[in-house]
């Protein structure tokens, strides 16, 4: 099977089946959001220190989305952005 | 502009979390909202233009899925997303933690928002696919000529799980949501319902299909390239 048909599946079967991990609710998600996106930013170890909101990004496309809307927008904002 | 209908918080709520140790920037916004009278008046014609100007930077950054909107329209959306993120923020002021900058939580109001929007208004007059298309993605993926045995037998359990263990509505959800491509908070305005509420209806499924495959003898995540 070549390369690109192994990606399409592996995606197709991780979106389908999601994070093993345990995982935040959409709401404790939302919650996390800002503290998660500005220790992303500031190089701290982000996925340590909010516990379960990396499964649930990689499972939640909407709120991995608006994280990375988060992002853009704090990167436009910064000094260097 | 919401504003107009807000109703000034007539008392200090009771959690003050950890104001003193704010930011000098988060703590004047938070005194400056929970004052009262013109003062206040201001600093939520402040906020309003700051979480404006959030919602057009995020309506312009998805302006590809919202070409068919005129620009007077897709600024009404910003206006829209703008007025829902200030009334959302003004109820829930006493939840700021203060883990974050002030400004930094309020965007993600504003953003929440225009993303919800910008995703219902590109699928304002589209169909849910059916399902028909859903299988046929499953099962491309479980067909190839060179393709292992154990690829086609995962993809056919996992269609098997997909029919047999689940709910008819954790199944609509998840074909919807995974196989098909529809936004959760599309899906969730359709079937009246929220994203939160889905996505424990999707985790839910999620779980089923694991367990499903798993007492089928598939090792899903600890084959690495051995099986998924």
């Amino acid at each position: 099977m070549s390369d690109a048909s192994n990606r399409h599946r592996e995606r197709l079967l991780g979106r389908v089946l999601g994070p093993s991990a345990p995982e935040l609710s959409c709401e404790e998600c939302f919650a996390e959001l800002d503290r998660y996106a500005e220790l992303t930013l500031a190089g701290s170890d982000a996925d340590a220190r909010v516990p379960g909101m990396r499964a649930h990004l990689e499972g939640c496309p909407a709120c991995n989305e608006d994280l990375q809307a988060l992002l853009a927008l704090l990167a436009s904002d910064s000094p260097s952005g | 502009m919401a504003t107009a209908t807000m109703t000034p918080p007539t008392e200090m709520p009771q959690a003050q979390p950890r104001i003193a140790s704010l930011d000098e920037e988060s703590r004047t916004w938070l005194v400056r909202l929970r004052c009262s009278g013109p003062a206040q008046d201001a600093a939520v014609a402040e906020l309003h233009a700051l979480l404006l100007r959030a919602a057009r930077f995020e309506l312009n950054r998805r302006r590809g899925e919202l070409a068919q909107l005129r620009g007077e329209e897709r600024d009404d959306l910003a206006q829209q997303s703008a007025d829902d993120a200030l009334m959302a923020i003004l109820a829930k002021l006493p939840d700021f933690r203060g883990e974050s900058r002030f400004t930094t939580w309020a965007y993600k109001f504003a953003l929440f928002e225009a993303g919800v929007k910008a995703r219902r208004r590109a699928w304002q007059r589209r169909e849910v696919p059916v399902e028909d298309k859903a299988w046929a993605a499953l099962a491309e993926a479980g067909r190839s000529p060179h393709g292992r045995v154990e690829d086609s037998e995962l993809i056919s359990a996992l269609r098997a799980e997909i029919e047999a263990a689940l709910s008819e509505r954790q199944r609509r959800v998840l074909v919807a949501v995974t196989l098909n491509g529809v936004p959760i908070d599309v899906l969730a305005e359709r079937l009246g319902s929220t994203r939160g509420a889905l996505y424990k209806t999707l985790h839910d499924a999620r779980r089923k299909l694991r367990a499903g495959l798993e007492d089928r003898g598939f090792d899903i995540d600890g084959g690495g390239e051995e099986e998924i």
